[in-house]
C-alpha cells in the first residue's frame, strides 16, 4: 500500500480515553504529518457501572476540559473534524450533554465557533420491550435469557453506535461530533469508511488505536496517527521519541478482548486471522489482510441498576495468635457477626450480606496465595442492606464484636487497630450491570437521535 | 518443576467487557512457548478448575506468532457489583504465576 497522506486517510488518535491527558504537542506533530481527522473516546465500562447508573463521568471536569481545549482548537486551525464518542465514560444523555456543556464553554473562553452534532443513543425502557416483543433483543454470552423487568430497574441504559451517526453528523456539516456510546473502533474508524478506505482496514485501525498509546512500544508516550488505505493501514506514534514496533501493534489484538482474532461489531464481525503485520522502519508498523464480514445490524446494549447500599469499617491485626489461625478466626466472625445482626434488629435488617475482606491474606480474590501467615493484616468490613440507614445500623451494631473479637471466647477482649471516628464510613449505593444484550436494528440510525447546534450567536 | 511465571516474560489479566475476564501468558520465547502451550496444566479444564468456573466455559487461544497462550472466562458476577472484590480483573493472574508446569 502506499505510504503518503495523500493516498491514506489519516486519524490522530490522541488518547486512549478524553481526560486522561493529552499533550498539545503531540497533537501538533500529528496535524503537521497530514491528520485528515481527530478521534477517540471518552468512555468505558471498565471502572464499573457506577458511571451508568449515576451518569456521572469518571474523570473530572477539569481534566475533560483542558484535554477538550486541545482538540478544539486543533480541529479549529486545522479545520479538520473532531470525533468523541462514549462522551462523559457511560455515553448516556446526561453525560453527553455535561461534554456539549464544557464544549460549550470552550468555545466561548477560546472565541471559537464550531458546528457541534450530539448523537444520543440512550434508550427507553419502552422502546426495548416493544424490541424483546418483537423477539429483537439476544443474550451475550454468558448471559442468558431476556427479562423485560431488567428494562424498568436499570437507571439508564445505552445502545452502543457504530460509525454511520458519525458519517452522518459530518455530512449534516459538522466540524465536531460529540457521541455517546459508542464502540470504540467505530469512532476511528468513522472517517476512513466515510471516505471509502477498505474497511477491514478500518476497523482494525480502529482497535489497533483504540486505547491511544497502548499500541506503541512506550505506552505512556502520547497517542498514534493511522493511515488508512485501500488494503491496509500504517500505525505509527504521535511522539517523536516513541515507536511502534509489529509486536505492540499485533499484541494490542488481545488486550481487553476476550477473542483475538474477532471482534464483534454493530454491522459485522472483523477478522484479523490473515492479517500480516510488517515494520516499515523502527516506528512505523504495516498491517494488511484485515477482513470485515458484513452481518446483520445490531447494538450492544448496557444498562446499570442499583443493587442497595454499604457501610464499611476497617481494624488492622498484627497480633501473631490471631493472625497463625486466620481462617478460623474468620470463619468464627462472619458467623458471629451475622448472629449478631439477627439478635439485634431481626427482620429490620432485610436483607443483608456481611463480607470480611482480609488485605494481606486474601483480601483480592478471596483466596491466599499460601498458607504463610502474614505479618499484619486489614479486614474490612463491607455490610450491603436495602437502605443506606440499615447499613449503618448493621455496621452500628456489628461494631463491639468487629473491633474486639477474641480468638478463643474465653480469653480476654482484645481492641484491634481501628483508624477512624466515627468507625464506620458510609459508602452510598452500589450498582450492578444488569445487560449484556445486543438489539437487532433496520437501520443504524434507529435507536439514534441526532442534533446539529449551530455555533451561539455571540461569537458565530 | 518450572513455575509458568518462571517460563514466561510477562503475564497479565484484564477485564474483557463487564462479563469476561482474559489473561494473557507471553513466554519467554518460542521454544517454551512450543514446551508448555498445551501442557495439561494450561488445559482449559486447569484453567477452569483454578478460577472456580465451567470448564466448558473457558475459552483458550493459542497465538504463535506472538508466542502467546491466552485465556478468557467468564466472570461469577457481573464487574462492579457489591461483592467485587477486583474492578478490573487486573490481579486476577497472580494465581496463575505459581502453577508448575
Amino acid at each position: 500500500m502506499p505510504e503518503h497522506s495523500e493516498d491514506t486517510t489519516n486519524v490522530l488518535v490522541p488518547v486512549g480515553a478524553l481526560g486522561g491527558g493529552i499533550r498539545e504537542s503531540d497533537v501538533a506533530a500529528g496535524i503537521a504529518a497530514g491528520a485528515h481527522a481527530i478521534a477517540c473516546d471518552a468512555g468505558s465500562t471498565d471502572s464499573g457501572p457506577a458511571y451508568l447508573a449515576t451518569g456521572v463521568s469518571k474523570y473530572g471536569r477539569d481534566s475533560v476540559k483542558a484535554d477538550l481545549a486541545i482538540l478544539m482548537r486543533a480541529q479549529a486551525a486545522a479545520g479538520i473534524p473532531l470525533l468523541i464518542g462514549s462522551c462523559g465514560t457511560s455515553g448516556c444523555d446526561g453525560a453527553l450533554d455535561w461534554t456539549h456543556a464544557i464544549a460549550l464553554e470552550i468555545a466561548r473562553e477560546e472565541k471559537l465557533s464550531p458546528r457541534i452534532a450530539l448523537l444520543y443513543s440512550e434508550q427507553t425502557p419502552d422502546s426495548l420491550e416493544r424490541a424483546a416483543d418483537e423477539n429483537r433483543i439476544e443474550p451475550l454470552a454468558p448471559m442468558s435469557g431476556v427479562d423485560k423487568a431488567v428494562f424498568r430497574d436499570c437507571r439508564h441504559i445505552v445502545a452502543l453506535m457504530g460509525p454511520e451517526p458519525y458519517i452522518a453528523a459530518l455530512e449534516a456539516g459538522a466540524d465536531i461530533v460529540l457521541g455517546g456510546r459508542t464502540t470504540d473502533t467505530a469512532v476511528i474508524a468513522a472517517v476512513p469508511l466515510m471516505r471509502g478506505r477498505d474497511a477491514g482496514a478500518a476497523w482494525h485501525a480502529g482497535k489497533i488505536s483504540e486505547c491511544g498509546g497502548q499500541c506503541t512500544v512506550n505506552p505512556r508516550e502520547g497517542g498514534v496517527m493511522i493511515r488508512v488505505g485501500d488494503n491496509g493501514f500504517i500505525v505509527e506514534p504521535l511522539a517523536s521519541p516513541n515507536r511502534c514496533s509489529v509486536e505492540s501493534v499485533s499484541a494490542h489484538m488481545l488486550y481487553e478482548n476476550s477473542d483475538p482474532y474477532l471482534l464483534h461489531e454493530p454491522g459485522g464481525v472483523l477478522d484479523v486471522r490473515s492479517a500480516r503485520y510488517r515494520a516499515l522502519d523502527d516506528r512505523r508498523v504495516q498491517v494488511s489482510g484485515s477482513l470485515f464480514e458484513p452481518a446483520p445490524y445490531t447494538m450492544k446494549l448496557e444498562g446499570a441498576s442499583g443493587d442497595g447500599f454499604q457501610t464499611l469499617m476497617l481494624i488492622g491485626i498484627q497480633d501473631p495468635k490471631v493472625l497463625a489461625e486466620l481462617p478460623r478466626f474468620l470463619g468464627q466472625m462472619q458467623m458471629l457477626l451475622e448472629q449478631r445482626v439477627h439478635a439485634t434488629m431481626g427482620e429490620r435488617a432485610g436483607a443483608f450480606t456481611i463480607s470480611l475482606r482480609p488485605y494481606g491474606w486474601s483480601g483480592v480474590s478471596g483466596v491466599p496465595l499460601s498458607a504463610t501467615p502474614p505479618q499484619e493484616i486489614g479486614l474490612l468490613f463491607v455490610a450491603t442492606a436495602q437502605t443506606q440507614e440499615i447499613a449503618t445500623q448493621i455496621a452500628k451494631n456489628c461494631n463491639p464484636y468487629f473491633f474486639h473479637m477474641p480468638l478463643d471466647l474465653d480469653m480476654e477482649l482484645p481492641s484491634y487497630a481501628f483508624p477512624f471516628s466515627p468507625a464506620e464510613i458510609e459508602r452510598g449505593e452500589v450498582y450492578s450491570f444488569r445487560l449484556n444484550h445486543r438489539v437487532r436494528v433496520d437501520d443504524p440510525m434507529e435507536r439514534v437521535r441526532m442534533e446539529l447546534r449551530m455555533p451561539e450567536a455571540a461569537h458565530g | 518443576m518450572a513455575k509458568l511465571s518462571d517460563v514466561c516474560r510477562h503475564i497479565r489479566s484484564k477485564n474483557a467487557g463487564p462479563f469476561w475476564i482474559t489473561i494473557d501468558l507471553f513466554f519467554a520465547d518460542a521454544e517454551r512457548f512450543a514446551r508448555y502451550a498445551h501442557t495439561p496444566a494450561l488445559a482449559s479444564e486447569a484453567i477452569a478448575r483454578l478460577y472456580g468456573v465451567p470448564s466448558e466455559s473457558v475459552r483458550k487461544f493459542v497465538v504463535p506468532e506472538l508466542a502467546v497462550v491466552k485465556f478468557s472466562y467468564p466472570r461469577a458476577v457481573a464487574q462492579g457489583g457489591p461483592d467485587e472484590r477486583d474492578m478490573h480483573g487486573g490481579q486476577q493472574y497472580v494465581r496463575l504465576c505459581h502453577v508448575e508446569v
